[in-house]
């Protein structure tokens, strides 16, 4: 595969906005994004959209299309992606795909999701359908309620406890704080997390992310190209997306995401790097017990010691390997269809030093990782820049 | 249906948030219970509350959601 870069990144704010549809919001992310590396509609080769439930929130169909043409790109290929939280962490991965492969070279790859226009529990319905909804759908299962029950397994086996939990939403809503384009730009204490309303026992609000609007969009070029259109790329140095069953009831060991082992595994061995090697992480924080789990399945702590390593400080934004720098999807935000991208877009700001106060001292090699369901698909992209 | 049989709790929590066709029920508990026959199914619960390690029997169906018990 020919080496791929990152050559233009655009994103909105998020949060909750009644006066903007999906469409103008995907078309502003996807402008920002070629006004950032200078290229006009007219060069773009193929559009990749990911988007979970366009239809279900807001009832329009045939959305790459749909979009792109909004944009002024026809006459290519516009397809979207659904892979529930991980859609466009799919679409990414398969647009570098195509691109390495060599089938084009100027390829724009969006995420979009308009998710406040519906009530919580409508909200809560249609996320639960990126569960199996002929087992634990049925019974009556959330997201949160998947969660909750992968964290008391967690508390169980590991002695993971709520103020571990509650540790990685005070870090990221203190660094969501600093973000301007976060969705919840406010710092909590320890105290008004372990004191949040229940959601589904032991998670409370604070440990659920946000239910947001908003989109992100990167353009993505050969390497060899990609000092025509910028001085600041950003190189793929691995990629990988993974698969497991869909229903928690049917996996082994709830405590880890089988397919984020995975995908972690052929990233690293492509880019030719190991965990210890990262410098910081954006990780897929739908739930705090999910950042906890994220950090033992990519090798940064060992299994069982993703509580503790919260705990003491080690992922705070000056700490020895932060994470989720941008505020994460607790504080940032999670229109789910653009997380992937939105991942994808952050780790590039920390590594082009435009992360403003948020800006680390190390950032030459970052990691993305979406996870989409209760960890049946899993994206794991590592990006660098020259140090 | 066929009963499940008895079995043991994997694990549970009990939602307060529900999706919109449960909202009357909630809060109510759901686990994932370790089937003596070998296999796993989510689950809701009658009666008193459970825990990791209980263990439970087979209560009923309702509207095609199997409902376990707590063992005496």
């Amino acid at each position: 595969m020919r080496p791929v870069a990152v050559i233009g990144i655009g994103k909105t704010a998020f949060g909750a906005f009644p006066d903007r549809d999906l469409r103008s919001l995907a078309v502003e992310a996807g402008q920002k994004c070629m006004e950032d590396a200078d290229v006009s509609p007219s060069k773009i080769e193929a559009f990749y959209l990911g988007n979970f439930a366009g239809p279900s929130f807001v009832g329009q169909n045939h959305l790459a299309p749909y979009i792109a043409g909004a944009m002024g790109i026809t006459g290519v290929p516009a397809t979207r992606f659904e892979a529930a939280c991980a859609s466009s962490g799919s679409a990414f991965f398969h647009a570098v795909s195509a691109v390495g492969a060599g089938l084009y070279d100027l390829v724009l790859v969006g995420g979009v999701e308009k998710m406040t226009s519906q009530t919580t529990p409508k909200v809560t319905e249609i996320l639960a359908g990126a569960g199996d909804m002929l087992g634990e759908g049925r019974a009556g299962a959330t997201f949160p309620a998947l969660f909750a029950m992968i964290a008391r397994r967690h508390m169980y086996q590991y002695g993971t406890t709520r103020e571990m939990l509650a540790a990685v939403a005070v870090k990221n809503h203190a660094n969501g704080a600093k973000n301007p384009q976060a969705h919840m730009r406010k710092v909590i204490t320890m105290e008004q997390a372990l004191a949040g309303k229940p959601i589904a026992d032991p998670l409370t609000v604070y440990d659920c992310s946000l239910i947001s609007d908003g989109a992100a969009a990167v353009l993505i070029a050969p390497l060899d190209r990609a000092a025509e259109f910028t001085k600041k790329a950003v190189k793929v140095l691995g990629i990988a997306q993974t698969s497991d069953h869909v229903a928690l009831d049917e996996k082994d060991d709830i405590t880890t995401f089988r397919a984020v082992k995975a995908a972690g595994e052929k990233a690293y061995k492509m880019a030719g790097v190991s965990p210890q090697d990262i410098q910081f992480a954006e990780v897929h924080d739908c739930f705090t017990i999910a950042e906890i789990i994220a950090t033992e399945d990519l090798g940064f702590v060992e299994k069982g010691r993703g509580g503790p390593y919260a705990l003491e400080g080690c992922t705070a934004l000056r700490g020895p390997r932060p994470i989720n720098t941008s505020g994460g999807l607790k504080s940032k935000g999670h229109p789910v269809g653009a997380t992937g991208v939105a991942q994808i877009c952050d780790v590039a700001m920390q590594l082009r030093g435009e992360a403003g106060e948020r800006q680390l001292d190390r950032h030459s090699l970052g990691l993305a990782q979406n996870l989409g369901g209760s960890g049946a698909t899993a994206v794991v992209t590592i990006l660098g820049v020259q140090a | 249906m066929t009963s499940p049989g008895p079995g043991t709790v994997y694990t549970e929590t009990v939602i307060y948030a529900a999706p919109e066709q449960f909202v009357a029920d909630a809060p109510y508990q759901l686990a994932i219970i370790s089937l003596d026959s070998g296999h796993r199914l989510t689950a809701r619960l009658a009666g008193e509350r459970v825990q990791i390690g209980d263990k439970v029997d087979f209560a009923e169906f309702r509207d095609g959601i199997p409902f376990f018990r707590k063992k005496a």
